[in-house]
């Protein structure tokens, strides 16, 4: 044994001399260690940041969601269930939806790369291949539910009005812009993104987002805008409504 | 007459004790997190034996209304939590430490052994060593459980791009319980750790904060070295 004393000169009491120093000195160690940590803790709490998260967590989330960008694949799609297992969602947001809506007046803007708005009627949404999709609704307080949703893609929409550009970012936002949420490319633009126009085979109630509402089983509920009013490319990460308060800007799946 | 015996490396002490305050902080987050859809409860029917939580605990650990902030942490702390396991596990493979963890066909009678024992129920004594056949259960089952910790918590972190993973372990709820269950596995690991440390007393404790412990020179050396 390395570190115990030579048998002819080693006496219990040296032993125990031997224990003692050692266990100082480590003790001390981790208690300084321990005191490290506590004042980088202390540092990382206090330093300002977004909705009550702190600035270094804010990096490190981007960071998550620099990973999972990397790790997306456009042909991987959230599962699709039997349709008798849908159910209808409890509303759980009414951000946006303050002022009654006008369903004859209302109209989807869009504003493509050069700044220029152009107008569409649920007539033009409905005009597009309708996509059946159940899935799963899943809100960001823990709870799911399997949902029959019907629309039309974002991407046909984009494409078919030659609307699509480069920029990296959507904002969507509701009419009174009282709601707004950011999306990435890759996420707006995938297969599963529905402007959606039906929940269980009956049109949008209001509570629900009619006229028109986005859908993605790719994002939390809380991306899931009700009564989109606008559509807007950015080449910034444009602002979100729950990012603002504390969330996960990209609040991806 | 005494001697110092190498016991745990200080790999190990550090893994260790990373491990707690981060574990602390993901069960912490994760209750932040949990409060915001809490329907989970131990019953059948109408009866319900244990809810979680109730709201006098939610009142005592003041739980409400963090869930952004729970979220932040958690999704922070899950590396630290991963990279420090992930490092342990290495470092037991290839320092040799596991051939003391692993379990052996030995390890499941003198598991009933040692549990008899620490009972009351059982005079003999369970064969002093590293780690008896109960401790190398519980430790391994505990890295297990940190493995199913990460795979539940990608599942219901990611449900559509790693949707396999989802739906390999019953869906997005299931995952959700199973990722619950396996918290509450920790803290019960904790309570009989904890209770099981003060019982071995000072000189075991001592081991996995300096490294050694003292024995008595006619007992046979702990590591063969």
């Amino acid at each position: 044994m390395e570190n115990a004393e030579t048998p002819k000169k080693s006496t219990d009491a040296a032993v125990e001399a031997e224990a003692a120093r050692r266990s100082r000195r480590a003790f001390i160690g981790w208690g300084l260690a321990g005191l490290a940590g506590l004042s980088g803790w202390g540092w990382l709490v206090s330093r300002p940041g977004e909705g009550g998260v702190p600035g270094p967590l804010r990096r490190v989330l981007e960071l998550n969601e620099k990973v999972s960008s990397a790790y997306f694949r456009e042909t991987r799609l959230a599962p699709e269930f039997a349709r008798s297992r849908a159910t209808t969602p409890r509303v759980n947001g009414k951000y946006g939806l303050e002022d009654e809506l006008d369903p004859a007046t209302w109209r989807l803007r869009v504003q493509n790369a050069d700044g220029q708005t152009r107008e569409f009627t649920l007539a033009d949404i409905r005009r597009l291949p309708k996509i059946d999709m159940v899935t799963e609704l899943k809100c960001i307080e823990g709870w799911s539910v399997i949902v029959h949703w019907a629309g039309a893609r974002l991407v046909d929409f984009l494409t078919q009005n030659q609307l699509t550009n480069s920029a990296p970012y959507l904002l969507l936002q509701t009419p009174n812009e009282k709601y707004y949420v950011g999306l990435d490319r890759k996420s707006a633009l995938h297969s599963q993104t529905l402007l959606c126009y039906e929940m269980n085979g009956r049109p949008l109630t209001p509570a629900h987002g009619a006229p028109l509402r986005l859908v993605t089983p790719l994002k939390y509920g809380i991306k899931h805008l009700k009564r989109l009013g606008s559509i807007a490319f950015t080449q910034e990460r444009p602002k979100d409504f729950w990012a603002e308060r504390g969330y996960d800007w990209d609040s991806g799946h | 007459m005494k001697r110092l015996v190498e016991k745990h490396p200080l790999a190990i002490r550090w893994f260790h004790w990373v491990n707690f305050p981060v574990l602390s902080l993901m069960i912490w987050s994760g209750l932040w997190i949990y409060w915001a859809n809490d329907v989970y409860r131990l019953g059948w029917g109408d009866t319900t034996v244990l809810k979680f939580f109730p709201k006098s605990f939610y009142g005592a650990f003041d739980v409400p209304f963090k869930l952004a902030k729970g979220m932040a942490w958690h999704f922070v702390l899950m590396w630290v939590f991963f990279i420090n396991g992930l490092l342990y596990v290495l470092y037991t493979a290839f320092s040799g430490e596991w051939r003391y963890l692993l379990p052996n066909r030995h390890s499941w009678r003198e598991a009933v052994q040692v549990t008899l024992h620490d009972l009351g129920l059982r005079k003999t004594a369970p064969p002093v060593r590293k780690y008896n056949g109960a401790q190398q259960i519980a430790y391994s089952a505990v890295i297990l459980m940190g493995l199913g910790s990460l795979l539940t918590g990608l599942a219901i972190y990611k449900p559509t791009q790693l949707a396999w993973l989802t739906t390999l372990l019953g869906g997005y709820e299931f995952a959700r319980i199973l990722h619950f269950a396996l918290t509450i596995g920790y803290v019960l690991f904790f309570l009989v750790h904890v209770a099981q440390v003060m019982r071995a007393g000072w000189n075991n404790f001592r081991g996995m904060v300096a490294g050694f412990e003292v024995a008595e020179a006619a007992e046979p050396a702990l590591k063969d070295k």
